[in-house]
């Protein structure tokens, strides 16, 4: 229930109306996975590697089995013994050569060897989560610890430990996209080639909420039903079911509730969610497992960790000629669901940014590691190419002694150039690149900059400004063409409108809420379109058995392609809707208008609304029959023609303390175009969400392994997780162009903040540590980092003096 | 096993718990007060903040029988008669809270803020959010709630 009350709309596309599930999360009575106690459950823990690569050679579990309170203890042997396939991969990637990636098994539990700290090696269920936990202390493992590579660098190594023998030299895949030949001519004749090589830290995406499943196999209808902190699950429910365990969908229910953020990390299919559901029909009882944070930062999919070379060709006056990139890309130990897909089609393909650079080529080695898997994280793969885009065209103007902003703006792709298609294989359908960054210097006043930086240089302090103009692809698609692309999934979405009997409505939809607002954004895109109030639209979500179809929620895909399935379900609703008043009214369908909830007869008062035609739909005793069935509820699968653009300009400002490196926002600026805004606070809201992640990967997370494959950051005391003292308010605005292939012009906001705003801090701090001779710096941009650069930048100038 | 007597949300309670028992676990376990959460081991998010004795602790960080008389209000215990403690209100009208998982934590750890230090500006606001951890909202939304909360309840004082 809402605790605001809002008059009864069309219109409502465009309030910022507060949002109605606010009212569980504030009262205590949201229902996370945690939350949820059935009847007879038992608990769960999982016992896992503390060593990144080693053999397991003897497992002794009958001091845990023989513990208080203990049902069941099960290892890889159990889960090979009842033939459980492996967790899949979701996405394959060729080769340039026409092989298929090395895609090595990874089982539920495993057996054999373990390959990351953090590998599930067995599972110990006890009447309660305490005895489970102290029965895995039980548990002795012999392991003989190998050799292992815990970093890109490693990996990559001549020699190194393969992490898999099936890719001895490591590599998962290498791949390209994009002329080769071009791209070399091009360079050839130049007048200057830019180089960079940049780092993609490796960030964890530390979702608030750990994640859990329950799993419960009730045997009398031979029925599965998983409760699974997850940001998609019908995917989980195809995973689990027809890869995994083997059940057919139709006994198997997954249900997400209420979920505590994702970020990404909750979009693959993870052992435990087999685990917990595999153990419940072996027990017979419902099993559940809540992840303890360490076991988060140490089995949750990673985000990130490229090094990338590139080499962007310029002429004199600093137009783009060509670009060429060298991107080796880490998959972690094992693949996880959307893994090879992020350094390739979502981030090779952005290569071209907002800019006309009429080559480009780019290369993707993907490599293995002894690490946790790595995979989408918010952004997934436009963040690293927006990144270094950002950078090297900033390296690009201070070596050619050009304006950073005229540099971008001679270089934009201009808004009567779209639909524009790139170099590497995408069309652009819509843009005003030059107008967000206007907005962007005039939130920003970037008049007043230079007063700015003459403040803080009284106060001792070192003031740069950095500006990043990006463009990003959500609502991956059509499925067609993400098939031919290796993805194993269509990419489409699917929404059921159903209209009761008195005018109220409920919308089934296949994506999936967990902060986003989805309860109150679709319900103000339905009001608007059907013409009911606000108040009588419900949004279900997160139920296989209540929604029939759907995708998930990643890729900033919900509104532009869920919202589109809500659209098209809607029209289909009007249409049977006209053919039911045009009876009631006795005129015939093209007598009438659709206006603001009612169909009119054109030039007269006579009218039927939306609840009168349900009603006659439910009670159809004056009805037209003889051509159309009763009821009032369709559903719609929506396939996307084209990715959508959101791009924009991001400002940031910030304080350098030259005495002990440490740096502050002072000012961050977002200005971006989302396409057409349907709830504006909300969209705010994502913009700041997005801004603090990009902030934090800039300045302050890292996930770091040493080279035995330790995880070294793997709690909150060592990994830099964001707080509220670190930042100042945000200036966020929007400056929408309609999307021009989807029904509601709705391009994507769940990213934008993370995507465009690293690069804009990093080219600030560089800014401000110009004046030193500080060059380069990489993310994270520590206090000890920067120290380190402006003590080594001096000592060079001493020297030269 | 320790018996433990204590008021939660104005209602006197006992229970039997093992003496490991946290006080986080008594209220969601025994309590099913789950609107308090758990999202880390090592009491540094912040998301199990309630109040005993009117000040806000972390529950994963205070045994149960610690507990033993005294006086808890939980995210369950705010809303009076129905009407939403104006922190929670201010929450709402904010768009302060995304996913919700933290809000509760938030919440409380709040609105000790505004009742012990009710001239507590940005700076100090954004210091004693300190030990609570959001991943959605950038604080933005959040610190803007608690400091229109502050200004009403101050208005409403003076």
């Amino acid at each position: 229930m809402s605790t605001t009350t809002h008059p009864s709309i069309p219109g409502s596309i465009g309030a910022a109306i507060p949002r109605r599930e606010d009212r569980r999360f504030i009262t205590g009575a949201g229902r996370y996975v945690d939350d949820i106690v059935l009847p007879h459950q038992a608990y769960a823990v999982i016992v896992r590697s503390p060593h990144a690569y080693a053999q397991i050679r003897a497992i002794a579990t009958a001091a845990a089995l023989a513990a208080p309170g203990v049902l069941a203890v099960f290892t890889g042997h159990d889960v090979a013994a009842d033939k459980v396939g492996g967790i899949p991969c979701g996405w394959l990637v060729k080769s340039k050569d026409g092989s298929n990636m090395v895609e090595p098994p990874h089982p539920m539990l495993v057996k054999d060897r373990v390959r990351h700290v953090g590998d599930q090696v067995a599972v110990v269920i006890a009447e309660s989560k305490a005895e489970a936990r102290a029965a895995a202390q039980l548990i002795e493992i012999d392991y003989e610890v190998l050799p292992a590579v815990g970093t890109l660098q490693d990996a990559t190594a001549p020699g190194a430990p393969a992490v898999w023998a099936e890719a001895p030299d490591n590599v998962c895949f290498d791949w390209d996209l994009g002329d080769k030949a071009a791209v070399a001519t091009a360079m050839a004749s130049a007048y200057k080639i830019i180089d960079i090589e940049v780092r993609q830290n490796r960030v964890i995406p530390n979702a608030i909420e750990p994640r859990a499943a329950i799993g419960h196999y009730d045997p009398a209808g031979d029925y599965y039903t998983l409760y699974t902190t997850s940001q998609n699950p019908h995917l989980i429910r195809l995973l689990l079911g027809a890869f995994v365990l083997g059940i057919p969908e139709h006994r198997l229910r997954v249900v997400a509730p209420d979920v505590g953020g994702g970020f990404g990390s909750k979009i693959y299919h993870y052992a435990e969610e087999a685990i917990v559901v595999w153990a419940s029909k072996k027990l017979g009882r419902p099993v559940k497992w809540t992840a303890e944070r360490s076991e988060s930062f140490m089995s949750d999919a990673h985000g990130r960790d490229t090094i990338m070379t590139a080499q962007l060709a310029v002429d004199k006056d600093g137009k783009f000629l060509a670009f060429k990139v060298h991107n080796v890309a880490n998959m972690g130990a094992y693949l996880s669901t959307f893994a090879p897909a992020i350094p390739t089609y979502l981030s090779a393909t952005l290569m071209a940014g907002c800019y006309t650079t009429p080559a480009i080529y780019v290369e993707v080695k993907a490599v293995f590691t002894h690490t946790v898997p790595v995979d989408a994280y918010r952004g997934a793969g436009r963040p690293e190419a927006a990144y270094l885009i950002e950078r090297i065209v900033d390296k690009a103007a201070r070596e050619l002694g050009i304006d950073r902003l005229a540099i971008r703006r001679k270089n934009f792709i201009r808004p009567d150039q779209f639909p524009y298609k790139t170099p590497v294989a995408l069309e652009y359908d819509v843009g005003d690149y030059e107008a967000t960054l206007a907005l962007a210097l005039k939130a920003g006043d970037y008049d007043g900059y230079p007063a700015r930086r003459a403040a803080s240089q009284q106060r001792g302090k070192l003031r740069g400004i950095g500006f990043s103009t990006y463009v990003e692809g959500c609502g991956i698609a059509p499925s067609a063409l993400v098939g031919q692309l290796g993805a194993r999934a269509g990419l489409y979405e699917a929404a059921t409108v159903r209209v009761h009997p008195t005018g109220s409505v409920s919308v089934f939809t296949g994506t999936h809420s967990h902060g986003q607002g989805h309860e109150t954004t679709f319900a103000q895109l339905v009001s608007d379109k059907l013409g009911v109030p606000f108040d009588h639209v419900d949004i279900v979500h997160g139920d296989t058995d209540r929604i029939p179809f759907g995708m998930g929620t990643y890729g900033s895909r919900s509104l532009s392609v869920g919202g589109s399935a809500i659209v098209k379900a809607i029209d289909k609703i009007l249409k049977k809707g006209k053919t039911i008043a045009a009876h009631l009214l006795a005129v015939s369908e093209s007598d009438l208008v659709w206006s603001r909830g009612e169909f009119r007869v054109a030039g007269t008062d006579r009218r039927k609304t939306i609840a009168e035609v349900a009603f006659a739909a439910y009670v159809p005793h004056n009805y037209p029959i003889d051509k159309i069935e009763p009821g009032l509820e369709e559903s719609a699968f929506y396939d996307p023609l084209n990715f959508t653009f959101p791009a924009g300009c991001h400002l940031c400002e910030v304080e350098v303390d030259p005495d002990t490196g440490v740096v502050q926002v002072v000012q961050m600026v977002a200005a971006d175009d989302v396409g057409v805004v349907l709830n504006p606070m909300i969209v705010d809201g994502q913009l700041h969400g997005g801004l603090v992640q990009g902030i934090g990967q800039a300045l302050y997370e890292e996930a770091q392994y040493d080279e035995s494959g330790q995880l070294l950051t793997g709690s909150y005391l060592n990994y830099g997780m964001p707080r509220a003292s670190d930042f100042p308010f945000f200036n966020v605005s929007t400056h929408p162009t309609a999307c021009t292939h989807n029904p509601i012009g709705a391009k994507g906001v769940g990213e934008v903040g993370a995507i465009g705003c690293p690069p804009a801090v990093i080219n600030a701090v560089l800014d401000a540590l110009a004046p030193l001779g500080v060059t380069d710096i990489s993310m994270p941009a520590t206090p000890e980092k920067v120290w380190r650069a402006i003590a080594s930048a001096q000592a060079a100038a001493s020297t030269r003096d | 096993m320790s018996r433990v007597t204590l008021q939660v949300n104005g209602k006197q309670v006992s229970v039997v718990v093992e003496p490991r028992t946290l006080l986080v676990e008594l209220l969601r376990d025994k309590l099913q007060l789950t609107g308090t959460h758990v999202g880390c081991d090592t009491s540094h998010c912040g998301a199990c903040v309630v109040h005993v004795g009117g000040r806000s602790v972390k529950s994963c960080t205070m045994l149960a029988v610690e507990a033993d008389g005294a006086t808890v209000t939980t995210i369950e215990g705010l809303a009076q008669g129905g009407k939403l403690h104006p922190m929670q209100e201010s929450f709402h009208q904010h768009h302060a809270l995304q996913c919700g998982f933290c809000t509760p934590g938030m919440i409380m750890s709040a609105i000790e803020l505004v009742e012990t230090r009710p001239h507590a500006d940005e700076h100090e606001t954004r210091e004693w959010l300190e030990g609570n951890f959001c991943r959605c909202t950038g604080y933005h939304n959040i610190v803007k709630a608690i400091l229109s909360c502050r200004d009403a309840m101050r208005e409403k004082s003076a």
